[in-house]
């Protein structure tokens, strides 16, 4: 049985830069374990000389020109959608 | 009775000036909101529905689709409107630019009139958990509409549009069309560019239309096919037209022995067996065909789903767009705020397990696992192909269920879609199509063909339509 705990979950959520309540933590920690019970059962499975598949299409190194191309997107429109905005860049808060 | 012709039909009338683009547009807006009860759109394109409309009324009437309105599931970006891929997290987002699929509709003369309704990020099977309310089912209210695409699905069968574009990653375009009882398409992976469309995971993400027709199906997809230098992921088309819908003769169709088995309704069982029948009537052989790993694929599926979902979203950092802590001192805490505030609980879910099964000590277990038993589901379906032209079954296991009946059990969500996954782990086109009835709720079949056979899949689609008038 694989089992999340309150830890793993808060661990988790730490990495993904995620805040969790502190009954989302609960929930998790039985709902995510019932889920990885669930893919337990890939763990016998006879997977002899197979390679993992990350993609489907066989495509390879796709490449185009290394040139710049106008699609006519005005960068005041762009910035429309960010939260803060100084002298046409994006505002962050303190990193440090 | 559908209040629209067949596309090609508006079309014709449009170019021959019989119909008004401007008048089909407010046809279906009115549709729009006499239905809102039922929840299936999120916003309207409503002025610049009509604007578009009356340059096509006014100008030249070019175009295979010239004033046909259709509705664009919301995590497409359409130039001007809200995207808010269902979730509060891109509430209030315009999109700055647009996806490759509404701009190579509207080159056609299609028109955009609404955004339609999903799982917040396309995280579902039921449009439950949407941040914007659940989408009802056009046959009964109490229930679902499936998801992820539920309010496309809804749209179509409510008769907003003659068609509805969605995304179906584990079966999100399959499945509602199943439960509402419209064509569902998914296409062949990489065949139809994802270029602005919100991004689910990369590797399975494809999007398509849903109709009333097959033919209608046919014509859409014959529009948005292709190659898109704005997504490399993008495969050749079939250099002939979808729409040639002409019936093959000889035909192996191949009943999947995995999905007619257990936890099958009856009732749903017994309309797939006369579908089958019926195809078997009209001259095509039908085998059984056994793929011994597809009980596994819902196990890669929420393995590699989630992982993909992890790393997709951590794009959501309230820094660029999207929603945001106005109270976050440092930056990271911004991140942190802005991501627990804007995304909901089945996104979380998501994120949480990605980052689970990609973490260092767990990565080979889980992800790398997931993706070798993908490649011998691949090999399965491979070797499947050489006996058989094409597969057959069922969409899902059951009608649509009852709104809150899965609720805080994510492990029934997920079953939902344990008959849809496989076609996108492999790649393979797959297409439900409305054959019946259960109780008074619509029975999707589900046909399958190898990579790149969407134009074969789609006239096999087109015979069986027939068949079940």
């Amino acid at each position: 049985m694989a089992q999340l705990t309150r830890d793993d979950i808060i661990r988790l959520a730490s990495l993904a830069r995620l805040d969790l309540s502190d009954e989302e933590i609960t929930h998790f920690s039985v709902e995510l374990s019932k889920i990885l019970d669930y893919v337990e059962q890939l763990q016998g499975v006879d997977v002899t000389g197979l390679e993992p598949t990350s993609q489907v299409t066989g495509l390879l190194n796709v490449q185009r020109d290394d040139e710049i191309k106008s699609y006519g997107y005005d960068p005041i429109v762009l910035l429309e959608n960010v939260p803060e905005v100084e002298d046409n860049q994006i505002k962050v808060r303190r990193v440090l | 009775m559908s209040q629209w012709l067949p596309i090609e039909e508006i079309a014709e009338k449009v170019r021959s000036g019989e119909l008004k683009a401007v008048d089909l547009v407010n046809m279906a807006l009115k549709t729009i909101e006499d239905k809102n009860e039922y929840n299936a759109i999120i916003s309207t394109t409503k002025d610049r529905a009509l604007q578009r409309a009356q340059q096509i009324d006014s100008g030249e009437k070019k175009g295979r689709l010239v004033g046909v309105p259709f509705i664009a599931k919301d995590n497409f970006l359409a130039f001007g409107a809200e995207t808010t891929a269902g979730s509060n997290m891109l509430k209030g987002f315009v999109a700055p630019y647009q996806a490759t699929a509404i701009e190579k509709l509207e080159a056609e003369g299609a028109i955009c009139v609404a955004k339609a309704n999903l799982d917040a990020f396309a995280h579902g099977s039921s449009t439950e958990n949407s941040d914007f309310g659940v989408t009802h089912n056009p046959y009964d209210k109490t229930r679902v509409a499936g998801g992820s695409s539920g309010g496309s699905a809804a749209a179509v069968v409510l008769d907003m549009a003659p068609f509805a574009l969605g995304s179906d990653t584990g079966g999100s375009i399959r499945l509602p069309a199943s439960f509402c009882g419209c064509v569902g398409y998914k296409p062949t992976y990489g065949l139809v560019s994802r270029s602005g469309v919100v991004a689910m995971a990369s590797s399975l993400d494809v999007i398509g239309p849903l109709a009333r027709t097959v033919e209608d199906t046919a014509l859409i997809l014959d529009v948005l096919a292709g190659r898109d230098e704005l997504d490399s992921t993008t495969i050749d088309r079939d250099p002939e037209s979808y729409t040639i819908l002409a019936p093959a003769k000889n035909l192996k169709i191949g009943v999947i022995k995995e999905y007619m088995g257990e936890g099958l309704d009856d009732g749903v069982k017994n309309q797939i067996e006369v579908s089958i029948a019926k195809l078997r009537n009209s001259g095509a052989e039908i085998i059984e065909i056994s793929l011994p790993s597809l009980p596994l694929s819902l196990a890669v599926y929420y393995i590699i789903c989630p992982a993909e979902v992890s790393s997709n979203l951590s794009r959501y950092d309230g820094v660029r767009y999207g929603h945001t802590d106005k109270s976050a001192k440092t930056v990271e805490e911004n991140y942190i705020k802005s991501r627990g505030q804007g995304f909901g609980a089945e996104n979380k879910r998501r994120i949480i397990i990605g980052t689970h099964v990609l973490s260092s000590g767990y990565y080979d277990a889980y992800y790398k696992t997931a993706q070798t038993v993908r490649t011998k589901l691949i090999n399965e379906f491979n070797e499947a192909f050489k006996t058989v032209d094409f597969l057959i079954g069922p969409v899902t296991p059951n009608t649509a269920f009852e709104i809150g009946s899965h609720h805080n059990e994510p492990m029934l969500d997920y079953l939902t879609d344990i008959m849809t996954v496989a076609a996108n782990l492999v790649g393979i086109p797959a297409i439900s199509l409305p054959i019946g009835s259960v109780n008074g709720l619509p029975v999707g079949l589900q046909l399958m063909g190898k990579q790149h056979s969407d134009r074969q899949l789609l006239a096999l689609a087109k015979q069986t339509e027939e068949l079940s008038k």
